[in-house]
């Protein structure tokens, strides 16, 4: 009943602003500067995207993705308020103007940028869907899954590529589908099914969630793409641009090999798209509707992308990731941002 | 002259000051502005959900779903279309409320005449699981039983054997599926026949003992007819039956009959949880029939079990029917929380992945809604029905 009454509210919320004549309230931006913070979709908990500790303080890459767009408009990292929303409720808690931003872990499609009033904004991490099995079970190849039973969260991609895969595969599962990735992973636990699929960037995480990680293993096929990015609602341009260039001036200030500790010697930089990036040369942030030292305040007070990546799944951290392909593309990676000027 | 002043004079009264003509006026009126209202609501929606890009009507339900469901009632795999989740969705939540209503209703009825009986330790334990369970939230129940059920159960591979025909492991239960072969359109007459005779001997044996005053066994003599006539037939025409018996292929049982743990879970949850509000809505409805009743059944010799089938039972039922429709109710929307641990109800399967892959939120959850209304309606209207055949009636 609790799940029927959120969504049905979140839906009611949406209805009354669609049934609402056309009073066409001002821009995104305004609107955030008003009420003096940003509201940022979350999840309801995922090590190294988006987790709340034992005081409520948020961290995780998607968490900073925020951080970083309230920095530019606020210069201030911390003028954001999370909301925690489960797969299923995200889309309609933006659509219905519950929250300024969604970061939380989603995947850039098709259907979703075109159907649901939606825009992605760009990739803050490049992922893949992978498969967690016991290890008693003896597989070691994806391929070997026919009659399997398989724990999913409800609302993801994750569900719809595991259908495709089995199709495409000639092989048959049995889907069991749980709400949040915590009752996911106790399914899995608890022997209900032999197998667990996610983004992979999820499975080591949720691996050292069980009571003996030993006891289950990676396999090493990955069999989806997952960009992950935030969300905005279409039709406010500005605000689009806004977030997606926050997104990508981290990104180009690890390529000029601008950092969080350097940036106030960078400012006396004398390589124009340094200079243009932070703010003392140009007028990029007037063209966003933003600041003119937008760029130094993300970097001063988030960090840059590859600062951004490694706090919170790279190497060392408990999510203790490669970077793979979100490395820079001068890396051998795939992060790219458009230049700034 | 009197004419100016003509009392009540049907040709001269103005219809606005016909009190019937106004009411109807009036509703007219309120029943246009509704009307409009609904009509500029909808129109708005779907303006302003166009403007937002919002894609809109009801089209996907033709497109194919994609994803697979564990458990449904008609065929279903992955190519079929998002529509056809709709109706696996329904039914399996109309499965697990039409299952939860009768246990609950029968273990309801037993644990609230338990809760009056004369036995301090019945009584007691009856009073002790109606306020254990009335007072923990129905989810954290769902969620016990489950993982309780889970983690005591073996895995595949050690499942609980019974006779090589029936299993029992953490993926559910396995059961032998009967598989009708030709001829077993016989076994199936006979059982139709077997239901109208044992109709027709209920009602000769009533109008027999009203006559007379003798009993027929009716019960013991119905049993017998309603096991014994199929299973002649069954045996005449050579047991027209193959059995699916599951048996271990790869990673688990297939073939058979699988009743899903989550299903097991949800069943046994919400059959407790509602069974205790049924238990205390009997306990008042039996004290509610005046103790008079029962000296007076006693006076006429009437045995315990007699007084409560014959005299307080029927009598309580007045008192019992309409609470116990809400109850049902009750049972019938918590089924919803079946999306907790993964049983594929409406709400899990329709409104959980079909609006997901789809986006169609306003259109999902109408229909969803609908259904909840239109169920509940049906629910009540059936029970005032039986709650009007059990009304004392006038004579
Ligand atoms: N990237 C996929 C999956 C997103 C997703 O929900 N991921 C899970 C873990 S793989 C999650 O965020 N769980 C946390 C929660 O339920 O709050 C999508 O966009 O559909």
């Amino acid at each position: 009943m609790k799940k029927l009454i959120t969504l049905a509210a979140g839906t009611a919320t949406l209805l009354g602003t669609l049934m609402a004549g056309n009073a066409m309230a001002a821009t995104t931006l305004d609107a955030v500067k008003q009420k003096g913070h940003l509201q940022c979709g979350v999840t309801s908990g995922l090590p190294g995207f988006s987790q709340p500790d034992d005081k409520g303080h948020w961290t995780g890459i998607d968490v900073d993705t925020c951080r970083a767009v309230a920095a530019a408009i606020f210069g201030d990292a911390e003028k954001v308020q999370f909301t925690p929303l489960t797969a299923k409720e995200r889309f309609t808690a933006l659509q219905s103007g519950e929250i300024d931003v969604l970061s939380r872990n989603t995947t850039w499609t098709l259907t979703r940028d075109a159907s649901l009033g939606l825009n992605f904004t760009g990739t803050n991490y490049y992922d893949g869907q992978g498969f967690l099995i016991k290890k008693d079970i003896g597989v070691t190849d994806a391929k070997e899954l026919n009659g399997a039973t398989v724990c999913i969260q409800a609302g993801t991609t994750t569900e719809l590529n595991l259908a495709d895969y089995f199709r495409a595969n000639n092989m048959e599962f049995k889907p069991i589908v749980f709400d949040t990735s915590e009752q996911t992973v106790q399914g899995f636990a608890s022997g209900r099914c032999d197998v667990l699929t996610s983004d992979r960037s999820q499975l080591a995480a949720l691996r050292s969630k069980l009571a003996d990680p030993s006891s289950a293993v990676i396999l090493p096929n990955t069999i989806s793409k997952e960009p992950l990015g935030p969300v905005v609602r279409q039709g406010d341009d500005q605000w689009f641009n806004i977030v997606k260039w926050v997104l990508f001036a981290q990104i180009n200030a690890e390529e000029l090999g601008v950092t969080s500790e350097n940036v106030d010697d960078m400012k006396k930089s004398d390589n124009p798209n340094i200079q243009r990036l932070l703010g003392t040369d140009g007028d990029m942030g007037a063209k966003l509707g933003l600041p003119a030292d937008f760029g130094y305040k993300i970097i001063k007070e988030v960090g840059n992308y590859g600062e951004m990546y490694n706090r919170n799944v790279g190497p060392g951290t408990p999510l203790d990731l490669e970077r793979g392909l979100n490395a820079l593309w001068t890396e051998g990676g795939i992060m790219y941002a458009p230049p700034m000027r | 002259m009197n004419d100016t002043n003509p009392p009540l004079q049907p040709s001269r009264s103005k219809p606005w000051n016909d009190p019937r003509v106004r009411a109807i006026f009036f509703q007219v009126v309120a029943l246009a502005v509704i009307a409009w209202s609904g009509w500029t609501l909808i129109e708005n929606t779907l303006a302003n959900m166009e403007s937002r890009g919002i894609s809109t009507g009801f089209g996907f339900l033709d497109q194919s779903a994609g994803f697979g469901i564990i458990m449904s009632l008609i065929p279903y795999d992955a190519t079929y279309s998002y529509g056809r989740t709709f109706f696996v969705g329904l039914l399996n939540t109309l499965l697990v409320s039409a299952m939860g209503i009768v246990a609950a209703t029968i273990l309801g009825f037993i644990v609230g005449v338990a809760r009056l009986s004369s036995n301090w330790l019945i009584a007691k334990l009856s009073l002790a699981y109606i306020e254990v369970i009335r007072n923990i939230p129905i989810l954290l129940q769902i969620f016990f039983w489950y993982f309780a059920v889970l983690r005591s159960l073996p895995t595949p591979r050690q499942s609980v054997d019974v006779g090589g025909v029936f299993f029992l492991n953490n993926r559910g239960l396995y059961l032998p599926d009967p598989i009708a072969q030709p001829g077993f359109g016989w076994v199936e007459a006979a059982l139709v026949i077997a239901i109208v005779a044992v109709v027709v001997i209920k009602r000769w044996a009533k109008k027999r003992q009203q006559a007379t005053g003798q009993i027929f066994p009716t019960v013991k003599v119905g049993i017998g007819i309603l096991i014994g006539l199929p299973l002649l037939a069954y045996l005449v025409t050579g047991g027209p039956l193959q059995w699916d018996v599951p048996a271990l292929k790869g990673f688990n049982f297939g073939g058979g009959i699988t009743l899903i743990p989550e299903l097991a879970a949800l069943w046994v949850a919400l059959t407790l949880f509602t069974a205790a509000f049924i238990a205390e809505i009997v306990r008042s409805g039996i004290l509610a029939v005046s103790k008079g009743q029962t000296e007076a059944a006693r006076a006429l010799g009437l045995h315990n079990g007699l007084t409560l089938r014959l005299v307080v039972i029927p009598q309580a039922m007045r008192v019992i029917i309409p609470p116990l429709t809400s109850q049902y109710l009750n049972l019938f929307k918590n089924s919803s929380l079946a999306t907790a641990i993964g049983y594929p109800d409406l709400v899990s399967v329709f409104m959980g992945t079909t609006l997901n892959q789809t986006g169609q939120a306003v259109e999902v959850v109408a229909m969803t809604m609908a259904v909840y209304l239109t169920v509940s309606l049906l629910i009540s209207f059936f029970m005032n029905l039986y709650n009007r055949a059990a009304a004392l009636k006038e004579r």
